[in-house]
């Protein structure tokens, strides 16, 4: 099938707090807007002009308690009448609208598109936004049993360790890690020095899976800008081209998932998943222990980026890690792993950055594939509409070699600002996902051959 | 001017639970730049409604839920059996190829968890133990509470315990009005 190059040029992010009282969504987004804006050769004033229209997201009119919110920030932005549409779908909210971005462009109907997302969490108490949250689960035979999504996710976790042999420390390493590689991101809520105990000893909220191991809700907004290749390179010289977008879905409740054969990944066999090791002696799949939405996604990115050897092939990835437990999952998912094996995976080191010291012994060679590098939802916050656009905007700045320079911008002295750019990045890829796994999506970016890093000029 | 005789603004305040600010100190000769330094001003007010929400072709299985019984539906094409109902196959895509059928009574923990948090309308009942319950010959689980196990021994071993329905005596017409509890 041919399709339009698509690039994205700039990104923004209004670093995610636990309230921002102090402005209202549609100026939350500005602030994303104008950053995205004036990264580029030209005035923000004259990119403004050319911008075609725009995608929005959001996820959840309880929280605004505003319907129609996207025209809002639309028309504080300066945007109309241009054209624009709301996009949501749960958790993947962000995510989802990169992709509507981007067939704005990759269908020739928008030279020059841009995607703005946010969320504002903070307008009722931690209760009352885990109910809202929770309204995302079949509100007749699931909110009023359960009403509470980290329960549905450690039920998916205690099923995974029952059929693979997981463990609660091997999911507290991802925790050690994301808290740790904030440290060195400015835009994260959250960032700490923490040890595989102290993710244990932390208060449990829904066994096993402790507050350590669960994301936190925020206010924020992020902003990503979307070209062909001719305004791309107009607008900047080192543009990043999205070269695989891939969407899944699945049942809305997990329970109501099949037990059938493993949907297989490019580099797996149907052998891989028979044998003594598996209950009955084959993987029934997905069950609840993974998600077949993110696998679909994962599969269809891959293979319109023509990646044969995700593992091999990509640099690194951010991925959705609402919960310590579903970075794991989505680690097999995305066939980084077996499945089964992400636990191993992660005990290995390959997921850390190569050139932090975690206070952790690994199993293997440690940095080969740095998993969520920006500290990922647990220690960035995870403002929903916003979250998959600023795991787009943390990618674009790691693939540009520019992201030493936007994290002093935002204060951080030199030598920290460069620990999380990663030394020779080629392809990374981006993952959001919505309620128990039910909208899932992956995108691709890729580096142009021959194109310098920013931070290496 | 025509006037509303039924309006009660002051009264409909004071409903509203709101707290009526009589006074906002604002300076009479305020510069550009100390009102955009002005903290922000918050509001709080309830919000609240009585919702009517149908359980549409579904209701047969909550009607059968507060008479004591488990339904689930069948695909007559396929086979597929799920927990709760699903009146239309995903699986084969057939119209009109489900009917109503008996699950049985027992079943086994298939995954579970213990809620020590939950979101505001649950947290009185925290810690609970939240199950999804497998049945012989359904290839769906059912989402449940389990009750009888104790939440501070939680382990992986209650995966695979046989469990049994047990139905509240008084029903609220919703999922919770069936339970599940260790068969012996
Ligand atoms: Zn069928």
């Amino acid at each position: 099938m041919a399709r339009k190059k698509v690039y994205m040029v700039s990104g923004g992010v209004s670093k995610f707090t636990k309230s921002r009282q102090d402005r209202t969504f549609q100026a939350i987004v500005k602030e994303s807007y104008d950053y995205a804006l004036k990264d580029l050769k030209l005035p923000a004033k004259q990119v403004h002009e050319m911008i075609d229209g725009s995608t929005a997201s959001y996820f959840s009119d309880h929280f605004t308690r505003q319907l129609m919110a996207g025209i809002m920030v639309q028309d504080y932005l300066g945007l109309t009448p241009r054209p624009s549409h709301r996009v949501e779908g749960g958790g993947a909210t962000g995510g989802l609208n990169f992709q509507a971005a981007w067939r704005e462009v990759a269908s020739e109907r928008m030279n020059l598109c841009v995607a703005y997302g946010f969320e504002t969490m903070s307008h009722v108490n931690t209760w009352k936004g885990n109910e809202f949250i929770a309204l995302a689960s079949d509100i007749s035979f699931d909110f009023p049993v359960g009403g509470f999504y980290s329960g549905y996710y450690a039920m998916m976790v205690t099923r995974h360790m029952k059929e693979f042999g997981t463990t609660p420390e091997q999911m507290a390493y991802v925790s050690v890690k994301n808290h740790r590689n904030a440290m060195y991101n400015p835009y994260a809520q959250k960032s700490a020095k923490l040890t595989v105990a102290d993710v244990r000893n932390s208060p449990m909220v829904a066994w096993p899976l402790t507050r350590l191991d669960i994301c936190v809700m925020s206010d924020g907004a992020a902003t990503t800008l979307l070209a062909d290749e001719d305004t791309a390179f107009q607008l900047t010289d080192n543009p990043i081209e999205i070269t695989g977008v891939g969407t899944g879905t699945d049942a809305m409740r997990m329970a109501d998932r099949p037990h059938k054969d493993v949907v297989l990944a490019p580099n797996e066999k149907a052998e891989d998943y028979v044998g003594d090791q598996f209950h009955g002696g084959k993987l029934k799949y997905p069950g609840i222990h993974s998600f077949r939405a993110g696998r679909t996604a994962g599969n269809m990115a891959y293979k319109m980026a023509g990646i044969t050897n995700p593992l091999k092939e990509l640099s690194f990835v951010e991925l959705h890690d609402a919960y310590t437990s579903s970075e794991l999952q989505t680690i097999e998912d995305l066939a980084l792993a077996k499945y089964g094996d992400a636990g191993k995976f992660m005990e290995s080191g390959a997921a850390f950055m190569p050139n932090i010291d975690y206070g952790l012994d690994f199993t293997g060679e440690q940095g080969t594939l740095p998993i969520n590098p920006s500290g990922g939802l647990i220690a960035c916050g995870h403002p929903v509409g916003a979250t998959g656009l600023m795991q787009a905007v943390f990618a674009f700045w790691q693939l540009q070699g520019s992201q030493p320079r936007h994290f002093q911008a935002m204060g951080m002295d030199a030598e920290k600002a460069k620990v999380l750019q990663l030394e020779d990045p080629h392809k990374g890829a981006i993952h959001s996902h919505a309620g128990t796994g039910t909208y899932v999506t992956v995108s691709i970016l890729e580096r142009p051959k021959g194109q310098e890093l920013e931070f290496r000029r | 001017m025509k006037t509303n005789p039924n309006a009660k603004l002051d009264e409909d305040w004071k409903s509203l639970d709101g707290t009526m600010v009589l006074n906002i100190p604002f300076p009479e000769d305020w510069t550009d730049d100390e009102l955009k330094r002005m903290k922000p001003i918050v509001v709080k007010f309830p919000y609240q409604v009585n919702y009517l929400h149908s359980y549409g072709q579904d209701s047969p299985w909550f009607a059968a839920l507060s008479n004591g019984q488990l339904l689930g539906t069948r695909c007559k094409e396929c086979g597929f059996t799920t927990a709760n109902p699903k009146l239309a196959c995903q699986e084969c895509y057939t119209p009109n190829s489900t009917e109503w059928v008996k699950l049985p009574m027992e079943g086994k923990i298939h995954a579970f968890t213990v809620c020590y948090f939950g979101a505001e309308a649950f947290l009185d009942q925290t810690p609970f133990i939240l199950g999804l319950v497998e049945f012989e010959g359904v290839d769906t689980l059912m989402l449940t509470r389990i009750v009888g196990l104790d939440p501070e021994e939680a382990t992986l071993d209650w995966i695979g315990l046989e469990v049994k329905a047990k139905f509240t005596k008084l029903t609220q017409i919703k999922p919770t009005d069936v339970y599940f509890v260790p068969k012996s």
